[in-house]
């Protein structure tokens, strides 16, 4: 079926300013019309559905995500991550290149993105800054971009040396690609399960201090600054410390083109749900502190922080069921991420819907770029979300559609149920 | 009517209760014992210290107890070993030296084996902070922690008391609040890296000690005050050695463990001057106070040989009062019975394994 007409439903768009009734159709993959209600032109053999009581927002975007292919299936397939994208709401994720090999090639690029990949959203990839990942030489930026990456980082090895960074910043400027940092200077962390602190030491593992984080934006932001070139962008990836965040504040008062991003984990837990060495609560950067998980939801509130991002994930449970200091790093999160959004940010911080819905899909799309996407304008990608605002349920990790089930968010209450997420036209998930 | 306004502060989302210890007879933790238990523990390790070897030997006979050791250990290894054959029991001992764990074998892996093997509890000495509550939430079979990486070392809190008490409270059994009111136990040393010393740190404050942890920043970080059993304090920090010494009744010296350093830089000369233990401190500013250490000990660097030998030394009576400690812990974790029923938060459903095969009755 090539058209498919929402009625009856409320429309949120933050990228149009629209909250109100509106019904749209979908036709060849895209926005074709938004009508008040009621007044949608007819369109033969259209597939209806019945948004009533229900909020129509443009597909969510989570710029960070790990789908583990090529070369970890066990963990994740392109196909069992975007399904579980669909589920929560996603119709775009960008894929990091930590795979195995890493994508540092149009080659990876192209077939991550290829059909046979069975995914059920769209996937941009994003190419490592470089060769490898090891942080020496830089890839090929413009070959990478023509093959339809849509960043550069080298998520998870962060760029330390500051002449590659350097280096990397402006290559990717000149071909108009963002660069996405894990800031994390790893001299600091060396042997560091967890973030440094009163709760670290009395487990008895080695912490991160915060400076690894802060230390290494504010690096990158004194590297962008000696560039001079508003061409240059740094995205700062998975923000989890107050002096990050107030790095990045400064920057942006500077004229700085430097945005971030959050992921909800951050802004909900703290250190101390690492318990008794609960591997699921592991992740990096970590958990912090409470003072800083309080400095990431002001800078939400504030608008400081530019996208909800999850970094999710997967990792299998065998490789998490292990002692605490030699399991991966990681979690997952696009079955949780609107959930928690709408429980928490929304909720109870009562953001606005459509600022929460911003954050999750105009917002990102502009960091990224991602022309056509997170809005429901006419002639915009048939990206959509239809989700019950009001629904609370339970998430359980075993019905999730992901292949590995490590979330510190197993039983937690959740508000907003997706019904229907349509992908460029394609009902990619519909709630039974 | 205008909206309501944002919210910018939150609430966290509350940590989940722990689950731990799911066994009532694991010892994982020093805080897994309530003062009721503590005396408890003390009180049998007593009457079995005292009991005919040959009526003793009886009270686990074919019971079947398993050492796991991923870390070198004579002393601790040795002890457990020990008790468990004082009291009749079986003991198997695997090591990271002769056994799969070198092949890569996960410790879950290894612990389901040994409860399939019969093992009714399992002492596990581990270089990884944490490992005894994996191997417990794997098995649910009581785990006794025989130390796991810089985190916890209970029985050798356990048997440091003891002969706090020994020396200093006439060797009583029963505790409370205020048993070691006015008593200041140094602790000196590489705290950073010490189990001993957190175990100590969260046992001895809540009788009412005041445990002083000293030592230079590097080995003794100053998050390490936050240290101890709740927010009322009993955990301080006094970076001269001197000072601290003046005030102690115990001073409890550790080795600077050089495999967990990391690429730190120490000076020694530096540290033995500021914290060695040397006799003509001692003599000059804690003449009565009793000498500990939980071995293995750098005779020539954190304390001098005069000293470890001397007169205020009660390095070797610790040694003897782990065994009986370490009695009372073995016949505990075998005689508890009811497995605390599993909470229904806890990590994921794939996380938790499935229950035990049926255990052998215990005797009361
Ligand atoms: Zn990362």
């Amino acid at each position: 079926m090539s058209a498919i007409a929402i009625k009856n439903g409320h429309l949120i768009d933050p990228s149009a300013g629209i909250d109100a009734p509106r019904d749209i159709l979908l036709k060849d993959g895209k926005v074709a019309e938004v009508a008040a209600a009621g007044k949608l032109k007819p369109a033969d053999g259209a597939q209806v559905i019945n948004a009533k009581g229900l909020v129509v927002a443009p597909g969510l975007i989570d710029i960070h995500v790990h789908l583990r292919e090529p070369g970890q299936g066990y963990k994740e397939t392109i196909a069992t991550g975007t399904a579980a994208a669909a589920a929560g709401g996603f119709t775009s994720v960008a894929a990091m290149p930590n795979t195995i090999p890493v994508n540092d090639t149009p080659e990876i690029t192209r077939w991550m993105q290829s059909p046979e990949r069975g995914a059920s959203v769209r996937v941009f990839p994003i190419g490592a800054a470089t060769r490898g990942s090891k942080g020496e030489a830089l890839n090929d930026f413009a070959a990478l971009k023509a093959a339809g990456a849509v960043a550069v980082t080298d998520d998870g090895h962060p760029i330390l040396k500051d002449s590659i960074m350097r280096d990397t910043l402006a290559a990717a400027a000149r071909v108009g690609l963002s660069v996405i940092q894990h800031a994390e200077d790893t001299r600091l962390t060396v042997g560091a399960s967890m973030n440094a602190g009163p709760v670290a030491f009395r487990l008895g593992l080695r912490g991160m201090p915060v400076e690894a984080e802060s230390g290494l934006v504010e690096r990158d932001i004194r590297l962008v600054t000696e560039l001079r070139s508003d061409k240059v962008h740094l995205h700062v990836a998975h923000t989890s410390t107050a002096k990050a965040i107030a790095a990045v504040r400064q920057a942006r008062r500077n004229g700085l083109r430097v945005t971030c991003e959050v992921a909800p984990h951050h802004f909900l837990l703290t250190d101390e749900h690492v318990g008794h060495y609960n591997t699921n609560c592991k992740m990096n950067p970590p958990l912090r502190s409470a003072a800083d998980r309080a400095a990431m939801l002001e800078a939400i509130l504030d608008g400081v922080v530019d996208a909800i991002a999850t970094d999710h994930a997967p990792h299998a449970s065998h490789e998490k069921e292990v002692e605490f200091e030699r399991a991966p790093n990681g979690v997952t999160g696009l079955e949780t991420a609107l959930g928690l959004c709408l429980r928490w940010l929304h909720g109870e911080a009562r953001m606005p819907l459509g600022r929460v819905l911003s954050l999750l899909s105009a917002q990102p799309a502009a960091v990224l770029g991602l022309k056509g996407r997170g809005s429901l304008t006419e002639g915009s990608f048939a990206d959509v979300v239809i989700f019950d605002p009001k629904a609370e349920w339970t998430y359980r990790a075993a019905e999730g559609k992901s292949k590995s089930r490590n979330t510190p968010f197993d039983g937690w209450a959740m508000q907003g149920k997706v019904r229907w997420t349509i992908s460029e036209g394609r009902i990619a998930y519909e709630a039974n | 009517m205008s909206p309501a306004p944002v919210r910018r502060k939150l609430h966290t989302p509350p940590v989940p209760a722990s689950p731990f210890p799911y066994h009532p007879g694991s010892l994982l933790s020093v805080n897994d014992l309530s003062l009721d238990e503590l005396n408890h523990v003390l009180a049998r390790a007593t009457a079995l210290e005292k009991q005919d070897p040959l009526t003793r030997d009886r009270i686990l006979a074919k019971r079947r107890v398993a050492l796991l050791f991923y870390e070198a250990s004579t002393r601790t290894r040795t002890s457990f070993e020990l008790a468990a054959k004082a009291l009749g029991a079986d003991t198997a001992l695997v090591s990271n030296l002769s056994s799969s764990i070198e092949k890569g074998e996960s410790l879950k892996d290894t612990g389901l084996n040994l409860r399939a093997l019969g093992a009714e509890a399992i002492i596990l000495r581990s270089n990884s902070s944490g490992a005894a509550w994996l191997l417990e939430e794997s098995t649910r079979l009581p785990v006794l922690n025989a130390g796991d990486g810089m985190h916890e070392h209970p029985t050798q809190a356990l048997l440091d008391l003891r002969t706090i008490l020994a020396h200093l409270r006439g060797g009583t059994t029963k505790v409370n609040e205020k048993t070691l009111a006015g008593v200041t136990v140094t602790i000196t040393g590489d705290i950073l890296h010490s189990r001993v010393a957190r175990s100590n740190a969260l046992l001895l404050p809540r009788l009412g000690a005041e445990v002083v942890l000293c030592g230079p920043k590097e080995l003794l970080p100053e998050v390490a005050a936050s240290e101890g059993p709740d927010s009322r304090g009993g955990v301080t920090i006094e970076r001269d050695f001197e000072a601290a010494l003046k005030r102690s009744q115990v001073v409890m010296m550790l080795r600077i463990q050089a495999e967990r350093l990391a690429g730190l830089q120490l000076d020694l000369e530096e540290y033995k001057a500021g914290y060695q233990l040397t006799g003509e401190r001692l003599a000059r500013l804690a003449p009565k106070a009793i000498v500990m250490h939980p071995g293995p000990i750098i005779r020539g660097l954190e304390i001098t040989s005069g000293v470890a030998d001397g007169p205020q030394s009660a390095i070797l009576e610790q040694v003897t009062h782990g065994l009986a400690i370490r009695m009372a812990v073995i016949e505990r974790a075998l005689n508890a019975t009811a497995l605390k029923s599993a909470p229904t938060s806890v990590r994921t459903s794939s996380a938790r394994p499935a229950k035990p095969a049926s255990r052998k009755g215990a005797r009361a």
